[in-house]
């Protein structure tokens, strides 16, 4: 366990010695933010609309499900911008260790190849938890101004939170196999944008082959967190992603013992 | 202290080492020759366990480097040709994760950063980042990584390279005071340097030995007075063999 600390507190505050965890933190806010405002807009015009036509007719406001409307867009959102930023974050854990020679010192020095594994996957992940509890403040806003329902809000968060930890194996698992950073990232969102596409293919196919497709789609997995339905299914797929992925990214650093 | 035996090393076709065996006693240095790609910095990771041999073993201080990689690890110092450093980090901060890293407790981790920096002579810089080091400077840090854990066995590939002479000698005369207390395996091409510091010599080309004794033994041998003339004329004789 100490191992995994160590090599935990260095990879986390190397985020943030370099401009990585405040760009990709920044980005992702921008961008959540942005839709988060776009969605409060076209919110409250339909709502003036809906006023606006109950007042010529006459009649009651009818209600509003700002769950609907709101909070599973903006998770749906917030969901497609992690695949954009996540590589961004993994990019560098192995590559620029292979491409420096630190991994020499790593590999040489009394520790297992898992705790390495283990202690840059755990400090990927806790920056990704930090960037993604940040976007706690849209739905506050909307708790605040508005009547949501929380749980599903907090189910999302699970569903958000899973799904960054499969995404960081995966960018982890290549990372390791690479020692150029943009090839690891560029990989990394091939794989993530593969695994948000192949939903789409479930749509032109049929069976059992449709239902592989939509299996293995990433973004499929996080449809019913966004509506606040936790299934443990679907917790499931991200724990075995993480756990193949990462199992991959270990056996990718032990070849290298063999390989070099 | 150090023990290798018919070590082999195969990259596919292409043999790197070819059943090479000998031993370090404990506290003496071994200087470790050979030309460009002779299988040197092969044998170095081999004995510090970064990769496996095709086959033989390397035992050190009794304790096979496979069998048993964490206990031999953490005995081991190991100084790579390029210095593994995160160019991010400060010196301080670099060497109490090596430290960490090689099992120094919490507890001792601020004494043995402390130990080292004075060994190497790097208190003035320990507070800047290494990023910001002279090439010199950044070897020094290279090396107190090495020897933080006071490990029982250094391995040293290449420390003085890219040196100007006054921070070659400045190595040289730390590799010599660090002896006794370690055991030290020293890859250099700078020939004086072995002939000042090592107790005893193995040259190897093309991964095989070609030579092993002390320096006065090989002068004696090939009626040599510099270990420079005696490297020269053994990797000639054996160019001159293959040809």
């Amino acid at each position: 366990m100490k191992n995994i600390i160590t090599i935990f507190n260095r990879e986390f505050k190397s985020y943030f010695s370099s401009p990585i965890a405040y760009i990709v933190i920044g980005l992702f806010l921008v961008l959540t933010g942005v839709f988060f405002y776009l969605l409060i807009s076209s919110f409250m015009q339909y709502s003036a609309n809906l006023q606006w036509q109950a007042a010529r007719l006459r009649q009651a406001v009818p209600p509003v499900n700002v769950n609907q409307m709101i909070i599973r867009p903006l998770f749906s959102n917030i969901s497609v911008i992690t695949l954009f930023v996540v590589p961004m974050i993994t990019m560098r854990t192995f590559s620029d260790e292979k491409k420096s020679g630190t991994l020499e010192l790593l590999l040489t020095s009394p520790i297992t190849t898992s705790q390495i594994v283990i202690g840059k996957f755990l400090a990927a992940f806790s920056l990704y938890i930090i960037m993604a509890l940040l976007t706690w403040v849209y739905p506050l806003v909307v708790i605040l101004f508005g009547n949501p329902d929380v749980p599903p809000i907090s189910i999302a968060y699970i569903g958000i939170i899973g799904m960054g930890a499969a995404s960081i194996g995966i960018g982890l698992w290549i990372s390791s196999m690479t020692e150029n950073q943009i090839i690891s990232a560029m990989g990394t969102f091939v794989i993530l944008l593969f695994l948000w596409l192949v939903g789409w293919f479930s749509n032109f196919t049929t069976g059992s082959i449709a239902g592989f497709f939509k299996y293995l789609s990433i973004i499929e997995h996080f449809n019913d967190f966004s509506k606040g339905i936790f299934d443990t299914g679907h917790l499931m797929y991200y724990i075995s992603l993480s756990g193949i992925t990462l199992f991959l990214a270990h056996q990718s650093i032990e070849s290298l013992r063999w390989r070099s | 202290m150090i023990e290798i035996n018919n070590l082999t090393k195969r990259y596919g076709n292409f043999l790197a080492v070819d059943n090479i065996s000998f031993k370090v006693e404990k506290g003496k240095i071994l200087g470790f020759l050979g030309p460009n790609g002779a299988g040197k910095t092969t044998t170095m990771r081999i004995i510090t366990g970064f990769m496996p041999a095709t086959e033989g073993n390397v035992s050190v201080s009794g304790f096979d480097v496979i069998k048993e990689p964490l206990l031999t690890k953490s005995k081991i110092g190991y100084l790579p040709e390029t210095p593994p450093l995160y160019m991010d980090m400060t010196v301080d901060e670099y060497l109490q994760f090596a430290g960490l890293l090689k099992q120094v407790s919490t507890k001792k981790i601020k004494s043995a950063v402390d130990n080292a920096c004075l060994k190497v002579d790097i208190k003035d810089v320990k507070g800047k980042v290494i990023k910001a080091l002279s090439k010199g400077y950044k070897q020094r840090v290279g090396l107190a990584q090495a020897i933080i854990h006071d490990p029982e066995v250094l391995i040293l590939d290449e420390p003085t390279i890219g040196l100007d002479p006054i921070q070659i000698r400045e190595v040289r005369d730390l590799i010599k005071s660090l002896a006794g207390n370690h055991t030290i395996i020293l890859s250099t091409h700078i020939l004086p340097e072995v002939d000042m510091t090592c107790d005893e010599v193995v040259i190897i080309k093309n991964g095989k030995i070609i030579a092993q004794d002390t320096p006065k033994g090989l002068a004696k041998k090939m009626k040599k007075s510099s270990l420079e003339e005696i490297f020269i004329d053994l990797i000639s004789e054996s160019k001159s063999e293959e040809k």
